[in-house]
């Protein structure tokens, strides 16, 4: 299972297996994860899944879409190049040592 | 109301929170009040034998057979181990009676589908009843939905997706007649029906087919505030702040009824924002902080590949106009009252909807001619307020 690591705004730093085709949302929410809310579970309605991915992990993921773009924008904390909803990067063997780093309010 | 000192180590720990039901909003609550900061205790007690999970995907992916049970599940046990929630499951309680003494009691019961009086029709609401409508599924050759709203057309939309022959019964004259506009009825309509799905609308028939779902509205669960002698009206009445007759009990998501500032009324709504922002604001007031509850209701469907996306609360309307082509698959559909924006629909429009939210959010004065027009740039409205 691709291991992933989600690094909190305080340093707090936490890698999981993520099952292959779950989103980096629900690795989180299933190992208990905190940082990243998820109330929508994963519909693109809510931006409470916001991350930010780590340079080295970028160029493996698919390009966001317009509605991903777009509810970006309504996230609570401040959006960065790098920003992205955390419900719609479905893990591959790719992203296995992908790391991410949550913001301090979702 | 004087409220707990959160997040200050102080006398906190003899404060103790109950919650009665382990659904979407009594998990809320629970995570909200650590989130505070609150340190008292918390107990949430829930009759289904599951840890508290969400309700959107048992009409959606869990039938097609994409999501499975644990992506509804809300959090792991961890979570409440380390967040020092406990949860008893498989205990319904029957009178508030029945629950240790605490400071503040929040009841989050949710409510349960209306019945038909009739055997061998099945109904969707839990994860159990999910797992016997997909098996059923799994066998049927055709499928009759009894209730054109969004969990029948949901459910309709999968069972097609899945081959089936599938046949949707609505008493009303139209789709989802309660809440949406004509034109958006008209829309899913002719959705549906390209896809394969018959629509008989006008019909009170009791259709037989292999497998028979009903989804025609529910019944909130206001029986144990009835019971202590609470106000009820449709649901558990509670004021601006959430708060029952009795101000140490609060009520959230769909089995309270309370006054809502966009519609101008008491209202009792059925969604995921509903139940978790008003949890929130209950675990705010329990910490010292109350606020009138105001936040922007907002609700999905997702039929097909068609995804409704719902902001404010269109009852009582008198006009609609609608921005963008319709035969595009790509719209919105702005509801006025009396002159003044009071809802959106968007369809397949995500950007637009966020907008919308805060049109809403704003009271924002967008006249219908500008609504109709998509030159016009929406966003402004929200900054002239
Ligand atoms: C199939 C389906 C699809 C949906 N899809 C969407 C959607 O796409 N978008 C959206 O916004 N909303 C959707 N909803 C609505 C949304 O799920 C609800 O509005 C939300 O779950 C409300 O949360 P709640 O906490 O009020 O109630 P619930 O989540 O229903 O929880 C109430 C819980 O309390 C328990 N309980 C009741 N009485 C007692 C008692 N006396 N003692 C102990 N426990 C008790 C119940 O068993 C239940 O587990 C859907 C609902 C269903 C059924
Ligand atoms: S979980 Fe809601 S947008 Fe990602």
């Amino acid at each position: 299972m691709p291991n992933i690591t989600y690094i909190s705004h305080t340093g707090a730093s936490r890698t999981v297996d993520v099952l292959q085709g779950d989103s980096i949302m629900e690795g989180a929410v299933q190992n208990n994860v905190d940082g990243i809310v998820g109330a929508c579970g994963g519909n693109l309605q809510c931006a409470t899944c916001h991350v930010y991915v780590d340079a080295a992990c970028l160029p493996t993921l698919d390009p966001m879409d317009p509605d991903e773009d777009s509810m970006l924008e309504s996230a609570a904390a401040p959006r960065q190049m790098n920003s992205r909803l955390s419900c719609q990067i479905r893990v591959r063997p790719e992203h296995d040592g992908c790391t991410v780093r949550t913001p301090e309010s979702q | 109301m004087t409220g707990a000192r959160c997040g200050r180590r102080s006398l906190s720990n003899a404060v103790s929170v109950v919650i009665v039901g382990g659904g979407h909003g009594g998990f809320q609550a629970a995570a909200s009040l650590r989130a505070e900061g609150y340190d008292g205790s918390i107990t949430i007690y829930g009759e289904e034998p599951h840890l508290p999970y969400q309700r959107p995907p048992l009409s959606k992916g869990m039938l097609l057979g994409k999501q499975e049970e644990r992506h509804a599940i809300l959090r792991p046990a961890e979570f409440y181990a380390t967040q020092r929630i406990e949860v008893v499951r498989g205990r319904r309680i029957a009178s508030l009676a029945e629950l240790p003494p605490s400071d503040w009691v929040i009841l989050a019961t949710g409510a349960r589908n209306r019945a038909l009086p009739r055997d061998g029709v099945f109904y969707l609401r839990t994860l159990g009843e999910t797992a016997e409508i997909k098996q059923r599924l799994a066998d049927a050759r055709d499928v009759a939905i009894i209730g054109g709203g969004f969990i029948g057309l949901e459910v309709a939309a999968a069972a097609r997706a899945l081959g089936k022959d599938v046949t949707v019964y609505e008493a009303g004259p139209r789709l989802m007649g309660r809440v949406v506009a004509p034109v958006v009825s008209d829309y899913f309509l002719a959705q549906h029906e390209a896809r394969g799905v018959r629509v008989v609308l006008n019909s009170t028939a009791a259709p037989e087919a292999d497998l028979i779902v009903a989804g025609i509205g529910v019944v909130p669960n206001d029986e144990l505030a009835r019971e202590a002698g609470l106000a009820v009206g449709n649901g558990i009445a509670v004021d601006e702040f959430l708060r029952t007759s009795d101000p140490r009990i609060f009520a959230i998501g769909d089995c309270a009824e309370y006054p809502n500032p966009y519609a101008g009324a008491r209202v009792r709504l059925e969604s995921v924002q509903n139940a978790v922002d008003q949890a929130a604001c209950v675990a705010r007031a329990i910490c010292g902080r109350p606020a009138a509850y105001d936040a922007v209701p907002w609700f999905w469907s997702d039929q097909f590949d068609i995804h409704l996306q719902m902001t404010g609360i269109a009852t009582g309307f008198d006009r609609t106009v609608t921005r963008g082509d319709v035969a595009s698959n790509k719209f919105s559909v702005f509801y006025y009252r009396g002159g003044e924006l009071r809802a959106v629909d968007s369809i397949n429009r995500a950007a637009e909807h966020m907008t919308a939210r805060k049109l809403i959010a704003a009271r924002a004065r967008v006249t219908p001619e500008q609504a109709a027009d998509e030159s016009f740039d929406l966003k402004s409205a929200i900054l002239a307020g």
